[in-house]
């Protein structure tokens, strides 16, 4: 918890001066605006351990202003804004199993699963014969999020995408 | 680097030596933490550096020593820290801090010679002129009031938990301000440490008059790679230094160390007039292979064990 929002620490580096006092330089994303914060304690210092849990929920679908999750066990529905969801919308379109966390029972963030199959909509034809060469150009998703691929994907093709980089990864 | 690091000591007529990592006291430093472990039901405790045996060979034979050895600090990981690490420790009788810094120059100086790592310059600064030249603040005459209204001034982050701690806000200050100022590819010694910050160094007057610590650091760029000290010889004042250090120990809520006794009594008996200093080798390797993080010069770090 700081300034009162539950936060995800995404770095921590331990600074001394040589012998002596430590100190810990800490970037943190808020959880609630999705802003990161950077800030810096005494190594010794404690924070208050926000009280959120993780769920394993199924993806169902986004009425545009909510996307809605049930837990597969107990049928329970949650629903997620935007700022919760995240980039986790670029790569869900019905039936993940995704992992929601929760705090004070209200959807905070949403993990996708790491790896992602979707059907291209939109790229530019590849030049003929560049195939085992480098080289990338922009492709649209079905779910509207973009990557870059190689030159040999076309329209139709189903890509599997790795959601913690936004990278393709293979053709499925 | 190791086998460079023996010939270098064997030309010089030091001696290897080896010293037992687990021990039945505690470092009192209140800035280091201790790994514990168990024989049978007795509390033992992983060296934090192998100073206290390394003392009483000293006391007992008054020879030049080395060793290489693993040192354990609980609570230290980051990119130029790993819980499990290397010291090279050495200690010099009749040795001051100053012929100790030429000394280790000359180590990195060849070590770097070997690699690609470039040392365009050396310098030696006290304290004191360093913290000058930075920020203009005197280390040895300032509060942490004076601080607070330095870093206001110039914008720099206030840490969470630094309070009235003098010593807190050097340490600070060091780290924004002084060490950044230090050339990227020089050799930089600090000398004459405040005796606030003396740990296991002797105290003199220094030449602006304040009372310092005969204590020095080593620092390639920003990394700092050795401490050292003109060893305290005093079993009292040394004994009075543990005491002190596991008063502030309670004060941070921390539990008080277990005072090495041993050492202690070998200070009793009398160490030799010498200088001793810690390198870190993971650090210096990191420099000597270009590596951005401890990580890539370790073969299992710390998330692989």
């Amino acid at each position: 918890m700081l300034d009162g929002d539950p936060c995800s620490i995404t770095e921590n580096i331990l600074v001394k001066p040589g012998k002596g006092q430590a100190f810990n330089r800490i970037k943190a994303k808020n959880l609630k605006t999705g802003r990161t914060l950077e800030r810096t304690f005494k190594t010794t210092e404690s924070v208050e351990a926000a009280d959120v849990e993780d769920r394993d929920v199924e993806y169902l679908y986004t009425d545009g202003e909510h996307w809605h999750f049930m837990e597969p066990d107990t049928y329970e529905q949650h629903a997620a804004d935007s700022i919760a969801v995240g980039d986790a919308a670029k790569w869900i379109k019905g039936q993940e199993a995704c992992v929601m966390t929760l705090w004070n029972g209200a959807p905070l963030s949403i993990t996708p699963p790491n790896f992602a199959e979707l059907t291209v909509t939109q790229t530019d034809p590849g030049l003929k014969g560049d195939t085992a060469q480098g080289g990338s150009k922009p492709a649209t998703l079905e779910t509207g999020a973009e990557v870059k691929v190689p030159l040999f994907i076309d329209e139709g093709d189903v890509l599997k995408i790795d959601t913690r980089t936004g990278e393709y990864v293979s053709r499925a | 680097m190791l086998r460079a690091i023996r010939a270098f000591f064997d030309e010089r007529g030091v001696l290897e030596v080896e010293t037992p990592l687990l021990s039945s006291a505690s470092t009192t430093d209140p800035n280091l933490s201790s790994f514990t472990t168990h024989y049978q039901q007795q509390p033992l405790y992983l060296n934090t550096s192998p100073e206290y045996c390394m003392k009483r060979l000293l006391a007992a034979h008054g020879e030049a020593i080395y060793q290489i050895c693993k040192s354990f600090r609980d609570d230290e990981l980051g990119p130029k820290h790993n819980p499990e690490f290397t010291l090279l420790e050495w200690y010099r009788p009749d040795f001051d801090m100053f012929t100790l810094m030429d000394e280790l120059g000359d180590l990195v100086q060849m070590l770097a010679k070997n690699s690609r790592l470039g040392v365009a310059t050396i310098q030696k600064l006290s304290y004191a002129d360093a913290f000058l030249q930075a920020t203009g603040i005197n280390p040895h005459a300032t509060s942490a009031d004076d601080c607070r209204q330095y870093r206001l001034e110039y914008g720099i982050e206030q840490p969470v938990g630094l309070d009235d701690d003098v010593d807190g806000w050097l340490d600070w200050l060091l780290i924004e301000r002084v060490i950044p100022s230090f050339p990227a590819d020089g050799l930089t010694f600090i000398y004459d440490y405040p005796q606030s910050q003396a740990a296991l160094a002797k105290l003199y007057q220094s030449q602006g008059g304040y009372p310092v610590a005969a204590r020095f650091e080593l620092f390639y760029g920003e990394t700092e790679l050795a401490n050292g000290f003109d060893e305290l010889l005093d079993a009292d004042e040394q004994r009075r230094r543990f005491e002190h250090e596991n008063i502030a120990r309670q004060a941070r809520g921390l539990q008080p160390s277990i005072i090495d006794e041993r050492l202690l009594a070998a200070l009793e008996h009398g160490l030799p007039n010498c200088s001793g200093v810690a390198l870190g080798l993971d650090r210096m390797l990191m420099l000597l292979a270009g590596a951005g993080t401890m990580e890539q010069v370790l073969a299992f770090p710390f998330c692989r064990i």
